[in-house]
């Protein structure tokens, strides 16, 4: 049977992976490891892609769907579900772009776990929420404005 | 002994599991002001959590600070039958962990 991917155990395999990335030898295939500093930290919505994801390109997709509310009365308890209809798919992602740190979270599926994920989250401000489904080593996208009327980041 | 912070909810029907789960937790952004103290709240958020079905990871999962406070999370799965064990573990950034396991129905 295919192995769909390769579980990397060490920092080392890690880097070897990336040098064999940057040389054009392997599809980035993500796996998710340790918990993501660098893209849970970024601000910028392509630089907190780019180290979630490999890259911030996108195929759009109508065969994901975000279902959440056209406006969201309490910014602090946004309930959104998210599907997938594509085949293969392995992580589901998710982005609201205005949120000070625009990655939310990272979901990575069993071979046998249904592209579904029902959550809450925090948005910041009226923004698009961004759904990237990684899937046979490629990236899909679609994107859902959701207002907000109350921020869910106070500071 | 403790109680878990962990409430999980697992059904099996026609093949497919779902798993519903909430978790009692803070998820502090660390962007909060104490209004009495005028200190920062540190933040406070899971990071990593898990589900295991049978000792196999069904769902892994990462989570920064917008995930909202006392997470909540669904999904399914394809497979599982009454009597499976199910086990969710969580760790945050504080090196705080717990997990709780469940049996499918």
């Amino acid at each position: 049977m295919q192995q769909r991917r390769t579980f990397l155990k060490s920092s080392l395999a890690c880097s070897f992976v990336v040098m064999a990335v940057a040389s054009g030898l392997l599809t980035p295939v993500r796996v998710l490891g340790h918990w993501n500093r660098a893209a849970f930290n970024a601000t910028r919505l392509h630089s907190a892609m780019k180290s979630a994801l490999g890259s911030d390109l996108t195929e759009s997709s109508k065969r994901i769907t975000i279902q959440a509310p056209e406006i969201a009365e309490n910014g602090a308890m946004v309930p959104l579900i998210v599907s997938s209809s594509l085949e293969n798919t392995e992580i589901i992602s998710l982005f609201a772009v205005q949120n000070k740190t625009p990655l939310v979270a990272q979901f990575e599926l069993g071979k046998d776990t249904q592209a579904y994920i029902s959550t809450r989250i925090k948005m910041r401000k009226t923004s698009d929420l961004i759904a990237v489904v990684s899937a046979g080593g490629k990236k899909y996208s679609a994107r859902k404005e959701i207002k907000v009327i109350m921020t869910g980041c106070q500071n | 002994m403790a109680k878990s912070s962990i409430k999980i909810r697992a059904r099996v029907k026609n093949g497919v599991s779902s798993i519903k789960t909430l978790i009692n937790h803070p998820m502090e952004t660390g962007l909060r002001t104490d209004k009495s103290t005028g200190k920062k709240i540190p933040a406070h958020f899971i990071q990593n959590l898990k589900c295991e079905l049978n000792g196999i990871v069904i769902m892994n999962v990462q989570w920064g600070l917008a995930v909202s406070q006392n997470p909540y999370l669904s999904f399914k799965y394809n497979g599982g039958i009454a009597g499976d064990i199910l086990k969710l573990s969580w760790e945050d950034n504080t090196g705080l962990s717990d997990s709780v396991e469940a049996r499918l129905i």
